[in-house]
C-alpha cells in the first residue's frame, strides 16, 4: 500500500493524524477497532486487580489482614483482586531488610541524600552546580558512616541490610566503583604499549564472555581462599566486587565507544601544544569522549541496576531475595503476583527513569553539537 | 502543435495547516527545459516530487502524458515507469554495484532478461562517460560520478520526462560540471527536463522557460532573456540580485 | 653519565614505555604469586585438595532435565556434559522463540497504525526495565501453580498442562521414518537446485517464477508424501492418566518453560528494538529512489530496504543471542538443570574443588562467547559496503 496515496483532506491536523495513524485504510480500521477492544479487556482487567477490587490493608469486611486467609479473594469466591496487605506487612523488610528499625532513620537520610548527590553530575544548568559535586564527593563517606555505623553510632553489621537498601547500595556503589576503573580500562585498550593493551583486552573480554552469576559465586567462594587470614570481606563486599569488576568491562567499552569517536587531530592539535599525555587525555579527550559515551553507559548502568537482583543467588537478601523470603512465610505463601508485581513496579521506576535520563541527554547532545 | 506532456491545474497542497503548493498551474510541453528557481521552503521540490507522486496533492489535477494522477495504483504505476528523477543525496544502492543499480529496474519492473539489462546499463553507463565503474560500488565513487550514475540509472527506464531536485546542491564545486555536462546533453538531445536548481549559467545554456517560485506560488514565468534581463515582479528582481551577485 | 642514562629512561618514549611495562608485569606477577601462596595455604589448611582427578568420581545426584541418560553413578564429567547440553538446548530454543517474538514485535512497532505501536512500545519498555531474573520466577511460579495433574488442563485431546509440566505423547519413529527424513533432507538439496535454476531462467527471460513459494511446496510435501508411501511409520506413545501420575509420554518440565519463557520475552524485548532501529536506518531516499524507478513495494522491501537493514541488524543481534546464553546460566534459581546449577553448584558443593570446577564453567562460556563473537565478525566483514568511507 503506497503511503504516497494517502490524503490528508483537511487542514486541522488533530484529525489530519486520527486519520493517518489509526484510519488510513480498512485494515488500519480493523486493527484499530482489534487494540482498543485488547486494551479495554486487559486494561481494565489489570485496573480492577491492581487497584478497584483489591485490598490494600483491609478487606472487603474491614478487618486488618494479617494472613492471607484473611484476604477477600480468600474468602470470597468471585472476588480475585490483589491482596496488596502483604506488602504493607512487610514493608521494612523490603525498604531495609533487617535493619532495626530504631536505626531505620539513619537510612532513611541516606536516601533522602541520595538525589541531592548525583544532581550534580546528572545535570550541568543547575544553580551552585559545585557544591552539589563537592557533596557527591563528600557522599559517600557520610553514606559509609551512617549506614554501617561507627563512634556515635551503633554498629549495623551488613549481613543485617536487605532489600532495596541492599539493591541501591551495590547498584550505586558498583557504578561509583567502577566508573574510574573503567576509565582506566578504555585507556589502557587503546595504550601502544603492548602489555597494557593485553592486560586490559583479555581482563575486558574474559569479564564480558562470562554471566555474572559466576564471578558472583567465584568472589564467595574463593575470595576467603584468596586473602590471608583474619580478613574475612563480609558477604556483601565480597558481591559488591564481583558487581564492580562486572560493570567496570561493560562501561570501559562504552568510553572506548566515545573515545574512538573523537578525531586524532584533537590529540595532534594539543600534542603540538605541547601538552603531555595525561593533560591531553584528562582536559582534551576524556571530557569530549564522555560525553558521547554517555548514553551507552547510562544502558550498563541500567543493566547493572537489573543484574543486582542475582545476588539472591548467593544468599543475600535484596529486593528480590527479600520477596523470595516473604514467599516462603506460611502466612503469605501464595501472594506471588502481588509480590513479583510489585518488585517488578520498583524496578521499572528507577530503569526507566534512569533510560528517560540518557534519552534527555541523547537530545541535549544532538542539539550541542549541532 | 507540440504535446503536452505535463498539466498542473489549480494544484494545491497542505502539509496539515501549512500551505505549501496555492493554485499551481503548469504546462510542459514535449522537449521543453524548464529551470524553476526560488528561494527555500518555496514550494519547488514539493511541486516536481508531486508529478511522480512521492508526495500527494490534496487539490487540483495533475495529469502526465494523458493519465490522471489520483489514489489510483496503477496510474501511479504507470506514471513512474515513464518519469525519471534525480536526487539531491543521489540516493543510489550501497550494496549493490553501480551495474546492478542501473540494471534492478529494467529487470524487475520491466521484466527484461537479465543480460539485455546489463547491455543497456552498460550503453547508458558510456553515455554518462564512466563505463569503467560498471563494477565498482557507491562508496567507492566521487560524488559527481554517483549522479552521474543516479543520471544513468533512471534514463536506464526510458523515460519521456526527467526531474531533477537539485542535483548538484550537494556536490563539490568541481564535480558540478561534469553533471551539468550530461544534462546538457540530454537537453540537446531533446529530454523533457523539469530542473529544480539554483545553477544559473546552467539555466541560461538550456533551459526555454524559467519559472520563480515564492511561497507556494509560481510568481513568474518566461524565456530566459526576459526572465534574466527583464524581470517583471520584485520579488523576481530581489532573488535574482541575491543569487547572481555572489 | 648515571644522570644522563637515568634521564634517558624516563624522558625517552620507547625505554619509558619499556620501563613501565616491566613494572606492571612484575607487579602483576607478584600478586598472582601472592595469591597463589595464600590460596594453597588456605586450602591446605581446610584440608581441600587440589586437582581435575575429582571429574572420574560419582557424582551422587540425579538430574531431572537430561538430554543424555544419566544417573547417580555416572560421573562429575558426564555431569558437566549433561549440564552443558541443558545450557545449549535452552540457549538454542531461547534463541529461536526469541528471534520469531521479536521480529514480530519489531514490525509491529513500525506499524502505521498508533494503538499497535504503542501496545508494543509498553510491552518492550515493560519488559526491557523489569530484571530477567524476576520474570523468569515470575513465570515459573505461574507455571508451579497451575492444575495437579488430577484437574489439568487439556489441550487437543492429548496435553496436559500441570503444575508438574507439559505432558505431551512422545514420537515414536519406527522402521521406515528415516527414509521420510532423508525425503526432507533430500527435498532441501533439491530445493536449492531448483532456485538455482529457475533463477538463471529468470535472468536469461526476464519472467518472475515465485521461487519460494514453489520450494515451501518442496521442501513441505515431499516429506508428508513419503510418510504416507511409506505407511505412515510415526506412532505416539500418549500420557495416560494412572492414579497419581501419567504414564507414558513425555513431559516438559516447568523449569524449562519457565527458563524459556523468561529468557525468550525478555531478549525479543531487545530484539525487536534492534529490529526496529535496522529497518529506520535505512534512509528515506532509498525507499524514494526504488518508488521513482517504478519498483513495487514488496521488491522495494526485499531488494532495497531488507538487505541493507540485515546489515545493521546482525551485529547487535549476535549480542543478544550472547546474552540470552548468559543469562541461561539464571537457571539455578529456579532448579533448571544447567552448567551453573549442576556441575557448577552441586558439585561444587559435594567435591569442594571450587577453583577448578569455577574455571572450567567460566572457560566453557568464554569458549561459547568467543567462538560467536568469531563468526559474527567474519559476517560482518564480508557484508560491509565497499568503499573508501
Amino acid at each position: 500500500m503506497s503511503s504516497t496515496a494517502i490524503q490528508n483532506i483537511s487542514h486541522n491536523k488533530y484529525y489530519n493524524w486520527l486519520i493517518r495513524n489509526l484510519f488510513s485504510s480498512w485494515v488500519n480500521t480493523l486493527l484499530t477497532i482489534i487494540a482498543l477492544i485488547f486494551i479495554y479487556q486487559v486494561g481494565s482487567f489489570c485496573l480492577n486487580w491492581a487497584i478497584f477490587a483489591a485490598d490494600f490493608r483491609y478487606n472487603f469486611q474491614g478487618e486488618l489482614i494479617t494472613d492471607r486467609g484473611l484476604c477477600s479473594k480468600n474468602i470470597m469466591p468471585g472476588e480475585y483482586g490483589a491482596c496488596w496487605a502483604i506488602i504493607y506487612a512487610r514493608w521494612d523488610q523490603f525498604m531495609y531488610g533487617l535493619y532495626p528499625i530504631e536505626e531505620a532513620w539513619r537510612v532513611n537520610l541516606v536516601y533522602a541524600l541520595l538525589p541531592l548527590a548525583i544532581i550534580g553530575i546528572l545535570f550541568d544548568k543547575i544553580p551552585f552546580r559545585k557544591y552539589f559535586i563537592y557533596f557527591t564527593f563528600v557522599y559517600p563517606f557520610i553514606a559509609y558512616f551512617m549506614l554501617y555505623g561507627g563512634p556515635g553510632l551503633s554498629v549495623v553489621g551488613t549481613n543485617k541490610w536487605g532489600g532495596l537498601l541492599v539493591t541501591l547500595f551495590l547498584g550505586v556503589t558498583g557504578i561509583g566503583l567502577a566508573f574510574p576503573l573503567s576509565i582506566l580500562l578504555a585507556l589502557g585498550r587503546r595504550s601502544k604499549m603492548p602489555i597494557i593493551k593485553s592486560l586490559c583486552v583479555v581482563f575486558i573480554e574474559f569479564i564480558r564472555g562470562v554471566p555474572l552469576i559466576t564471578l558472583l559465586f567465584t568472589a564467595n567462594v574463593m575470595l576467603p581462599l584468596f586473602l590471608p587470614d583474619g580478613v574475612n570481606p563480609d558477604n556483601l563486599l565480597r558481591a559488591l566486587v564481583a558487581v564492580t569488576l562486572f560493570q567496570s568491562a561493560y562501561m570501559a567499552e562504552a568510553i572506548r565507544g566515545g573515545l574512538q569517536a573523537i578525531p586524532r587531530g584533537q590529540v595532534e592539535a594539543a600534542q603540538s601544544l605541547g601538552l603531555s599525555y595525561w593533560q591531553t587525555t584528562r582536559k582534551i579527550v576524556l571530557p569530549q569522549a564522555l560525553k558521547i559515551a554517555i548514553p551507552p553507559i547510562v544502558n550498563t548502568c541500567i543493566g547493572l541496576f537489573k543484574d543486582t537482583s542475582l545476588v539472591l543467588i548467593i544468599g543475600l537478601f535484596d529486593l528480590l531475595g527479600i520477596g523470595r523470603a516473604a514467599l516462603a512465610d506460611m502466612t503469605w505463601t501464595k501472594l506471588y503476583y502481588e509480590v513479583y508485581v510489585f518488585i517488578s513496579l520498583v524496578f521499572f521506576i528507577f530503569c526507566f527513569g534512569m533510560s528517560r535520563y540518557s534519552l534527555y541527554l541523547e537530545k541535549k547532545l544532538k542539539t550541542d553539537n549541532s | 502543435m507540440t504535446e503536452q506532456v505535463i498539466q498542473l491545474e489549480k494544484v494545491n497542497k497542505w502539509y496539515d495547516d501549512f500551505h505549501v503548493l496555492k493554485d499551481i498551474d503548469l504546462t510542459v510541453q514535449k522537449g521543453q527545459r524548464i529551470v524553476i528557481c526560488g528561494p527555500s521552503g518555496s514550494g519547488k521540490s514539493t511541486m516536481i516530487r508531486c508529478i511522480n507522486r512521492l508526495e500527494a496533492h490534496q487539490e487540483g489535477k495533475i495529469v502526465v502524458h494523458g493519465t490522471e494522477l489520483t489514489n489510483d495504483l496503477k496510474n501511479i504505476d504507470l506514471i513512474r515507469k515513464n518519469v525519471g528523477m534525480v536526487f539531491q543525496q543521489f540516493n543510489l544502492f550501497p550494496h549493490l554495484s553501480v551495474l546492478d543499480n542501473i540494471a534492478l529496474a529494467p529487470i524487475w519492473v520491466k521484466k527484461m532478461p537479465k543480460k539485455e539489462a546489463e547491455e543497456i546499463a552498460m550503453s547508458y553507463l558510456e553515455k554518462v562517460k564512466i563505463p569503467e565503474q560498471a563494477e565498482k560500488f557507491p562508496g567507492q565513487l566521487s560524488g559527481g560520478q554517483q549522479q552521474r550514475v543516479a543520471i544513468a540509472r533512471s534514463l536506464a527506464m526510458n523515460p519521456d520526462i526527467m526531474l531533477f531536485d537539485e542535483p548538484t546542491s550537494a556536490l563539490d564545486p568541481e564535480m558540478i560540471k561534469e553533471v551539468l555536462d550530461v544534462m546538457i546533453q540530454l537537453a540537446e538531445e531533446g529530454m523533457t527536463m523539469l530542473v529544480v536548481t539554483h545553477e544559473m549559467g546552467f539555466a541560461k545554456t538550456v533551459a526555454d522557460q524559467m519559472i520563480f517560485m515564492d511561497e507556494g506560488r509560481i510568481v513568474e514565468q518566461a524565456k530566459p532573456d526576459e526572465f534574466f534581463n527583464n524581470p517583471k515582479s520584485d520579488r523576481t528582481k530581489l532573488f535574482l540580485s541575491q543569487i547572481l551577485n555572489h | 653519565m648515571q644522570t644522563n642514562f637515568l634521564r634517558k629512561l624516563i624522558f625517552d618514549e620507547k625505554s619509558r614505555s619499556l620501563l613501565i611495562q616491566t613494572l606492571v608485569i612484575g607487579l602483576f606477577a607478584l600478586l598472582i604469586y601472592l595469591i597463589a601462596q595464600q590460596t594453597a595455604y588456605n586450602l591446605e589448611k581446610r584440608g581441600i585438595s587440589s586437582g581435575f582427578d575429582f571429574l572420574h568420581v560419582a557424582a551422587g545426584y540425579d538430574i531431572s532435565i537430561r538430554l543424555i541418560p544419566f544417573t547417580s553413578e555416572d560421573t562429575h564429567l558426564r555431569a558437566y556434559f549433561v549440564g552443558l547440553l541443558n545450557t545449549l538446548m535452552i540457549a538454542i530454543c531461547g534463541c529461536f522463540l526469541a528471534t520469531i517474538i521479536g521480529f514480530l514485535v519489531g514490525v509491529i512497532r513500525l506499524s502505521s497504525n498508533w494503538l499497535f505501536r504503542n501496545i508494543a512500545y509498553v510491552y518492550v519498555e515493560f519488559t526491557r526495565n523489569v530484571p530477567v531474573l524476576v520474570q523468569i520466577i515470575l513465570y515459573y511460579s505461574i507455571l508451579l501453580h497451575l492444575p495437579k495433574i488430577k484437574q489439568a488442563i487439556v489441550l487437543f485431546d492429548s496435553f496436559y498442562l500441570t503444575n508438574r509440566g507439559l505432558f505431551s505423547p512422545q514420537p515414536i519413529f519406527k522402521d521406515g521414518f528415516s527414509i521420510v527424513a532423508w525425503s526432507l533432507v533430500i527435498a532441501i538439496v533439491v530445493s536449492f537446485f531448483v532456485k538455482r535454476f529457475l533463477k538463471s531462467k529468470q535472468e536469461a527471460s526476464g519472467k518472475q517464477y515465485p521461487i519460494f513459494l514453489i520450494n515451501s511446496a518442496i521442501i513441505i510435501f515431499t516429506p508428508i508424501i513419503f510418510y504416507y508411501i511409506m505407511g505412515m511409520p510415526l506412532e505416539f506413545d500418549s500420557p495416560v492418566l494412572k492414579g497419581f501420575n501419567f504414564k507414558g509420554g513425555m513431559v516438559i518440565r516447568p523449569e524449562f518453560m519457565g527458563m524459556l519463557f523468561g529468557l525468550s520475552i525478555y531478549t525479543a524485548a531487545f530484539i525487536s528494538e534492534t529490529v526496529r532501529s535496522g529497518i529506520i536506518s535505512v534512509s528515506k531516499g532509498q525507499r524514494e529512489a526504488s518508488q521513482a524507478l517504478g519498483l513495487k513495494s514488496n521488491l522495494i522491501m526485499r531488494l532495497i530496504i531488507i538487505p541493507q537493514a540485515l546489515r545493521v541488524i546482525i551485529p547487535p543481534l549476535t549480542s543478544q543471542y550472547l546474552n540470552l546464553t548468559k543469562n541461561s546460566s539464571l537457571g539455578i534459581a529456579i532448579g533448571y538443570a544447567d552448567l551453573v546449577h549442576g556441575f557448577g553448584g552441586i558439585s561444587l558443593n559435594q567435591t569442594g574443588r571450587a577453583i577448578e570446577i569455577m574455571l572450567i564453567v567460566m572457560l566453557t562460556y568464554l569458549t561459547i562467547s568467543l567462538t560467536i563473537s568469531f563468526f559474527m565478525n567474519i559476517y560482518n566483514k564480508s557484508v560491509q559496503f565497499k568503499g573508501n568511507a
